[in-house]
């Protein structure tokens, strides 16, 4: 694979407003017209406003939010499925919104791939014919289309069934022929819309697995839309959170479930397993002191909660060492901080 | 109280002299641009003969050889090449071979010509809504306007023969084959579509890979559709000169000869249900892996 210096992807001050006229009414958006006013007063309906967004390149990006948010919305603007409004999506430093239509096309071919929701998978095409469309599409030779695709099939698993067509596989299988479809090509970015909602819960996890697994290689810039928290939070590098076209919070997981932003983060946080997710630094007591205890066990600060108990329950201390990255220690943990906040619903303080 | 008992009506005198005038307006427009016209249809012409003398000239045994090859290509199945067979000896038999080797090339020629037309055009139509609004009504005028109307203008401008039959029975037929067209794009799946557009599709291509494949078994629909209208034409295109299974029919009309109507009526019938069970069994076949299944 190439290096993967590229594919860092700026959406700014971006607006979206669906109807027959949408630039009569972006001034007054921009001035503060709500979804509901311009809904009921023009009929116009206001899809994305003020998106400002930064991906570092071979970062995974996640997008959460409710249906009707605006996450579809939002991750085709970064390949023009959908023009915006209003404002600017930097890929490596180019405008998508002023490419022309010759430009578009090439800078899909070649900078993008995209997963759907409902795999849309061409029913006339096998399996490898699927897997090369893109390939095909840019005008390479089959043969080494044929090549790079039974690569990619082989990758996700499907080696054996190039010659199946689509309605003759199972929803999971159906998916990794849209991953490997869209890994052929080779690009920089990788949208995936809802890419396993469709999936049931085992087949999810692994399809989770497998693409962090391609991601620890391949390094790509990956925007990936869920409304599902385990799957944000196990995949993402970042989240944002959407609500009604706008961004409510963003930032790396641990911020999303420590201290979300408002009762509608809140409530998508309340669920997650805390004990599986928040890292054992968040709860600790930091030291004052140079030196801890060296009666008790240590633990490394990106261990989770559930770990730390682990640990801790295992001793008699009844409280552990944390040391940080260098082995330094970095603060101290009780059985006491550890189950308050597996069990706590309020963001924790204690820091 | 006139005007209620009886509509008021342009008057008469005027009536006739505006039929007149369009009458001979054309009358005048034939005349002096006939021959060109003719000129421009004489490769159509050439085509038909052709291909007219090809089915009639050939050995029997080879000709029904064929069509068994093109059902079985078509259909894969043993049970309806059987039927074919068994349809073309008894057309044999019974003494019309001739008669339904011009009339299966007439609707060859139909079918070729419906298709190489109709298809650009349903392709227009799914892509252009004003096209679309355009051709609709004209499409209507099309089945809905009797033969034997558009009939007159034809023969006016070309005389009596094959080709001015050919015309008659294209524009007859040739509907459906657009309509379909146009549907069976406008069908195909957005999602599909979007996938197309996201991977840097230009729209031939989205064209060519994505929409005309999966619009095919509509399309076949639209050309099954197409044969059978064109056979349902035999008769009243023979009425202007086409030779086949049509002058016979047409001859036990005007001599109340029962059985030779019968049996030439029967004939029609029967390479109606060859053409219709192949060309439907192919378009099955097509759809086998056409449809989206989520899982
Ligand atoms: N072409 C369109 N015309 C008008 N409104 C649209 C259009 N596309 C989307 N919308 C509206 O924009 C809003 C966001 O839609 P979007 O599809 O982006 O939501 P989503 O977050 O992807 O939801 P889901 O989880 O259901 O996929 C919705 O209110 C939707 O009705
Ligand atoms: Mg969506």
């Amino acid at each position: 694979m190439a290096d993967r210096a590229a594919g860092g992807i700026q959406i700014r001050n971006l607006y979206k407003i669906f109807g027959s006229d949408p630039q009569a009414y972006i001034d007054a958006v921009k001035a503060g017209m709500t979804k509901a006013e311009l809904n009921e007063k023009h009929g116009h309906i206001l899809g994305l406003r003020d998106i400002n967004i930064e991906i570092p390149s071979g970062t995974i990006q996640v997008i959460m939010g409710l249906s009707g948010s605006g996450k579809s919305t939002l991750i085709r603007h970064i390949n023009r499925l959908i023009d915006p409004t209003a404002g600017e999506v930097l890929v490596d430093g180019t405008d998508v919104v002023k490419m022309t239509e010759a430009e578009l096309l090439s800078f899909r071919r070649q900078q993008t791939g995209m997963v759907f929701q409902k795999f849309a998978l061409l029913p006339h095409r096998n399996v490898l014919d699927n897997t090369l469309y893109g390939l095909e599409v840019r005008g390479i030779d089959r043969q080494k289309g044929i090549d790079t695709a039974m690569r990619w099939l082989d990758r996700v698993g499907l080696k054996g069934f190039e010659q199946k067509y689509p309605n003759q596989l199972s929803g999971g299988m159906q998916q990794r022929v849209g991953l490997a479809r869209a890994l052929a090509n080779d690009a920089p970015v990788l949208l995936m819309d809802e890419a396993y909602s469709a999936l049931d819960p085992l087949i999810r996890t692994d399809m989770q697995t497998m693409l962090l697994e391609l991601q620890k290689e391949l390094h790509k810039t990956v925007v990936f839309i869920t409304h599902d928290l385990d799957e944000a939070l196990r995949l993402g590098d970042q989240i944002a959170i959407l609500r009604d076209g706008e961004i409510i919070q963003q930032g790396s997981s641990q911020d999303i479930v420590l201290r979300p932003a408002d009762d509608y983060v809140a409530n998508f946080v309340k669920e997650v397993n805390r004990g599986r997710f928040i890292h054992v630094d968040a709860v600790m007591a930091p030291f004052s002191g140079s030196a801890g205890p060296d009666d008790q066990p240590a633990i490394p600060a990106e261990a989770t909660i559930e770990e730390a108990a682990r640990v801790v329950m295992a001793h008699p201390a009844g409280s552990a060492t944390v040391r940080g990255k260098d082995g330094k220690a970095i603060g101290v943990v009780s059985l006491r901080d550890l189950t308050a906040a597996m069990v706590k619903a309020e963001p924790v303080a204690t820091r | 109280m006139d005007w209620l008992v009886e509509f008021p009506h342009m008057n008469d005198d005027s009536l006739r002299a505006l039929k007149k005038t369009i009458d001979e307006g054309f009358r005048g427009f034939t005349r002096s641009h006939g021959d060109t016209i003719e000129a421009l249809f004489s490769p159509l012409k050439f085509f038909l003969i052709h291909s007219e003398r090809i089915m009639v000239e050939a050995p029997w045994p080879i000709v029904t050889a064929v069509i068994l090859a093109i059902a079985w290509i078509g259909s894969r199945s043993w049970r309806i090449v059987l039927g074919c067979l068994v349809t073309l000896l008894a057309i044999g038999f019974f003494g019309m071979w001739e008669d339904t080797m011009r009339t299966i090339s007439m609707i060859f020629v139909c079918t070729l010509l419906a298709v190489v037309i109709g298809i650009p055009i349903g392709i227009l139509m799914s892509r252009s809504e004003r096209f679309r609004r355009v051709m609709n009504p004209i499409l209507d005028v099309m089945q809905t306007m009797p033969s034997f109307v558009y009939l007159i203008p034809v023969v006016m401008l070309l005389g009596i023969g094959k080709v001015p039959g050919l015309i008659a029975v294209v524009i007859y037929a040739i509907p459906p084959m657009i309509r379909l067209t146009d549907l069976g794009i406008r069908l195909v799946d957005k999602d599909v579509l979007e996938a197309a557009d996201a991977f840097g599709s230009s729209n031939w291509q989205k064209l060519t890979k994505v929409q005309l494949p999966l619009a095919l078994p509509t399309v076949m629909a639209g050309i099954n559709q197409t044969i059978m209208m064109a056979l349902a034409m035999v008769v009243v295109a023979s009425m202007i000169g086409v030779q086949g299974l049509g002058q016979p029919v047409l001859k036990a009309i005007a001599n109340q000869y029962f059985t030779l109507g019968l049996f030439n009526g029967f004939a029609i019938v029967g390479i109606a249900i060859m053409f219709d069970r192949v060309s439907q069994a192919y378009g099955k076949r097509l759809q086998q892996h056409r449809e989206v299944t989520h899982g």
